[in-house]
C-alpha cells in the first residue's frame, strides 16, 4: 500500500485547514466542543472584550457538571458563592452566545464526558476539544478529543479551530481473556503503571487487540478517559460495528439515509496494515489482576494481592523520592499488605467510572450486603439519566439498602470542587481517575481502583480482591 | 499578551516528578469568573502554614529564592488537570519561565498562550543545572530568548531550542486569534467543504 496511514492520521489530515509552518504546526478544525462552568468563564470575557462572536454556536454542547451539588433533592441555586457565580456566568454566556445548555436541572444533565456520548453528540471521525483533561474519554467512539486549556477555549469558539501541533504516535495491543473480577479500569491502571504517568507524554494512543475489541463501548470509556494519565494528549480506537450500535439510536445521531452515509465513512477509519507507529507495547490481559493506587501519583500502583513497595528498590533517584514523599503523605508502611489498608470512605463516581455499567458491576458485589459502619459510602452516577436508569433497573434500591448515599450527577467528589469534600487524615477508596495530595480534599489519601473494587472495600472496611467476595445473582 | 525577550532572576529548584495542577493551583481558587487574585493560591498547601503564615521551609519562602522568576522542575510538571489558573497564578506570583525536561501538553500549551516561556532541556544539561542548584542557590540568571540561552553567574551558558513559531508568539507577544482570524478566508472554505462531505455534522 502506498502511503499507508495510521488512524490518528487520518483523523488530523481530514481536519487541517492549513499547515503553518514546517516544523508541524497546523491549523486543525474542531467539530465540536463541549464546555463547562468552571474553564469557561475567562473565554467568554475574552470574547466580549475583544468584541468577537462565536463563530459556530450549533458546534458546542454546555453542561453543568463541576461545582454543582450532588444531594438528592435538586435546586437551581447553588450552596456557596463561587459556585453560583459560575453557574450564573454560565447560563449568561451560554443565553448571550446561542449555546445549548443543559443546566442542573435538566433531565440531560451530568458530567460531561458521560452525557456528550450519552446524547450521540460524538460521533467517529470527529474531532472535539473541552476545557477539561477528560476529554480523551471520546476516543472510545473513534473520535479523536482532547483538554485543552480557557485561552484555547475562546481561540476555539472564536476561530471553530486551533493552532495545533502533530503528536508522536504509541500503539498499545492489549491480548488474551481478562480474568473475572478484573475490568478495563485494571487495564489503563496496569498501563499507566508499566509506561509511568508521563509514558505518554507528547503521543497519541491508539488502542486495539482481541481485549480491546471484546470489551464494551462504555469499558472502552473508560480506558481512554484515563489514557490521559499517562501523559497521552489523545486516545482512541478505531470504531466497530460495537460502536454503530451503541449509537444507532442516541438522540443526536444522524438517521435515516444520513445513518447509513456515515457508518460507510466512519468504516475507513482504521489504522492501515503497513501503518508505522513511533512506540509500540503490548500487553496480556490474563496477567492482569485487580488494581489499586497506593500513592498519589496514578502510575503508584500494584496489584490488590501485593504490598506497599519499598523505595530504596528504586534505582531512579527522582522515583525514589516521589515514593519517599508518597509513603508519608499516605501514611503507609514499606512492606504493608494493601488488602489490610483500611478505609474511612467509599466514592463510585466520575467521569472515568459512573456509567450504567460501573453501576451493575457495585450492584452484583453489594446486592444483599451492608457496607462496614466506619465506612462512609457515596455514589454519584455520571449523568441524570443514568440515575434514572438506575432507578429503573432497582440498582438505586439495592445501593441504599447497603447503606450507600444515592445522590445526584456531577464530577462531585473526584475533584472536590463542590461541597463534596473529605477531611484531613479521611482514606478513600475511589473509582475515580487522579489520587494527587489533596485532590478529594487537603490531606485527604485516595486510592484508586475499579468501582467494583471501591464497593468490596466498602463492605470490608479495608482495601480487599473482589474476587473473594461472594456474590448473589438473581 | 506579555512579550518574552530577556529576563533576569533568580531560579528556584523544584525538582519533583509529576508536579501536578492540583498542586500547582487546589480546587479552593478555581470559583471565580475572571482570572483576578491567583497569586495566593499557587503551590497553596505548600505554601503556607495552617495558620495562614507562610510556610518557612518552602522553597519559593526561603531568603534564597523570594520573588524567584524562573522554577527549575522536574519531569511532567504540570500534569493533571487543564485547569489554565495554574499558569494564570505562577505568572501573577511573578513566574516568568520554567527549566524542565517534559511538560505536560495541556498546561504547556497553556503557558504558550500566556506568554510563560516553558524551556525543554535534554536530560543530561538539566541534571547539570539540577545538581548545580541543589548545592546552593546560583545568583541572578538570564534568560535570553533571541539567543537561546540561560546565562549562570561564574557558571556559563545552557543554550535551549525552542521551535521558530513558538519563540516569535512569544517574543512578540502575539495573539493568537488575531492572527488566527487572518486566515478566516481559509477556514471558511474548509468548513464548507468539510461540512458538505459530511452532512451528518451539519
Amino acid at each position: 500500500m502506498k502511503n499507508p496511514k495510521t488512524l490518528y492520521d487520518k483523523l488530523i489530515d481530514s481536519h487541517t485547514v492549513c499547515e503553518l509552518d514546517d516544523e508541524g504546526h497546523v491549523l486543525l478544525y474542531v467539530d465540536r466542543q463541549v464546555l463547562n462552568e468552571y474553564t469557561s468563564p475567562q473565554a467568554f470575557s475574552g470574547l466580549r472584550e475583544a468584541d468577537r462572536r462565536v463563530r459556530r454556536p450549533e458546534a458546542s454542547l454546555a453542561v453543568v457538571d463541576h461545582v454543582n451539588s450532588t444531594e438528592a433533592q435538586r435546586i437551581s441555586v447553588q450552596p456557596e458563592e463561587g459556585g453560583a457565580l459560575q453557574v450564573n456566568f454560565f447560563e449568561k454566556n451560554c443565553k448571550d452566545f446561542g449555546i445549548e445548555l443543559f443546566d442542573i436541572l435538566d433531565r440531560r444533565q451530568g458530567i460531561e464526558h458521560v452525557v456528550a456520548p450519552e446524547q450521540g453528540f460524538i460521533l467517529p471521525g470527529m474531532v472535539i476539544g473541552a476545557g477539561d483533561s477528560h476529554t480523551t474519554t471520546y476516543g472510545a467512539l473513534g473520535a479523536f478529543g482532547f483538554g485543552i486549556g480557557t485561552s484555547e477555549i475562546e481561540h476555539l469558539l472564536a476561530t471553530q479551530t486551533l493552532i495545533y501541533k502533530k503528536l508522536k504516535k504509541m500503539r498499545v495491543v492489549v491480548s488474551g481473556a481478562l480474568g473475572v473480577g478484573v475490568t478495563s479500569k485494571d487495564i489503563i491502571m496496569a498501563v499507566i503503571r508499566n509506561i509511568g504517568a508521563s509514558g505518554a507524554t507528547g503521543y497519541a494512543i491508539e488502542f486495539c487487540g482481541p481485549t480491546i475489541e471484546a470489551l464494551s463501548i462504555e469499558a472502552r470509556m473508560t480506558v481512554c478517559n484515563m489514557a490521559v494519565e499517562a501523559g497521552a494528549r489523545g486516545a482512541f480506537m478505531a470504531p466497530d460495528e460495537k460502536v454503530f450500535e451503541y449509537l444507532e439510536f442516541k438522540p443526536r445521531t444522524p438517521k435515516g439515509q444520513l445513518w447509513l452515509q456515515a457508518k460507510e465513512k466512519w468504516a475507513q477509519l482504521y489504522s492501515d496494515a503497513e501503518a508505522v507507529f513511533d512506540k509500540e507495547i503490548s500487553l496480556g490481559a490474563s496477567q492482569i489482576e485487580p488494581m489499586v493506587t497506593w500513592g498519589t501519583s496514578p502510575d503508584q500502583a500494584v496489584n490488590i494481592n501485593g504490598c506497599v513497595p519499598n523505595p530504596r528498590e528504586e534505582t531512579d533517584p527522582i522515583k525514589r523520592k516521589g515514593m519517599e514523599r508518597a509513603l508519608a503523605y499516605m501514611d503507609l508502611a514499606v512492606g504493608a499488605p494493601i488488602e489490610e489498608i483500611a478505609i474511612t470512605h467509599a466514592f463510585i463516581g466520575s467521569c472515568t467510572n459512573a456509567r450504567i455499567e460501573d453501576l451493575r458491576q457495585v450492584a452484583a458485589v453489594v446486592r444483599g450486603k451492608k457496607i462496614n459502619p466506619d465506612v462512609r459510602g457515596m455514589i454519584v452516577p455520571g449523568s441524570s439519566e443514568v440515575r434514572v436508569q438506575a432507578q429503573l433497573e432497582g440498582l438505586a434500591d439495592i445501593f441504599i439498602s447497603a447503606g450507600f448515599e444515592w445522590r445526584q450527577s456531577g464530577c462531585s467528589m473526584c475533584l472536590a470542587m463542590n461541597d463534596d469534600v473529605l477531611s484531613p487524615g479521611d482514606r478513600c477508596a475511589s473509582s475515580t481517575n487522579r489520587n494527587f495530595e489533596g485532590r478529594q480534599g487537603a490531606g485527604v489519601r485516595t486510592h484508586l481502583m475499579s468501582p467494583a473494587m471501591v464497593a468490596a472495600a466498602a463492605i470490608n472496611g479495608h482495601l480487599c480482591d473482589v474476587r473473594t467476595i461472594s456474590m448473589e445473582n438473581d | 499578551m506579555e512579550a518574552f525577550n530577556v529576563v533576569i532572576g533568580k531560579v528556584a529548584p523544584m525538582l519533583a516528578a509529576n508536579i501536578d495542577t492540583d498542586v500547582i493551583m487546589p480546587k479552593q481558587f478555581l470559583k471565580g469568573i475572571d482570572r483576578k487574585g491567583l497569586d495566593r493560591g499557587v503551590f497553596f498547601d505548600q505554601r503556607f502554614l495552617e495558620s495562614g503564615d507562610l510556610n518557612p521551609d518552602f522553597v519559593l519562602n526561603r531568603t534564597a529564592w523570594r520573588g524567584a522568576k524562573f522554577l527549575a522542575v522536574g519531569p511532567n510538571f504540570g500534569c493533571g488537570s487543564s485547569r489554565e489558573h495554574a499558569v494564570w497564578g505562577l505568572k501573577q506570583l511573578g513566574i516568568r519561565a520554567l527549566i524542565g525536561t517534559t511538560y505536560a501538553g495541556i498546561f504547556y500549551d497553556n503557558c504558550q498562550r500566556n506568554g510563560l516561556l516553558a524551556i525543554e532541556l535534554e536530560e543530561e544539561k538539566m541534571s547539570e543545572l539540577a545538581s548545580l542548584l541543589s548545592s546552593g542557590p546560583v545568583g541572578d540568571v538570564s534568560i535570553d530568548l533571541p539567543t537561546q540561552k540561560i546565562s549562570l553567574e561564574n557558571n556559563g551558558d545552557i543554550k535551549f531550542d525552542i521551535d521558530p513559531m513558538r519563540k516569535e508568539v512569544l517574543l512578540l507577544g502575539i495573539d493568537a486569534i488575531g492572527s488566527t482570524l487572518m486566515h478566516a478566508d481559509t477556514i471558511d472554505k474548509f468548513e464548507h467543504r468539510h461540512l458538505k462531505e459530511n452532512p451528518w455534522l451539519c
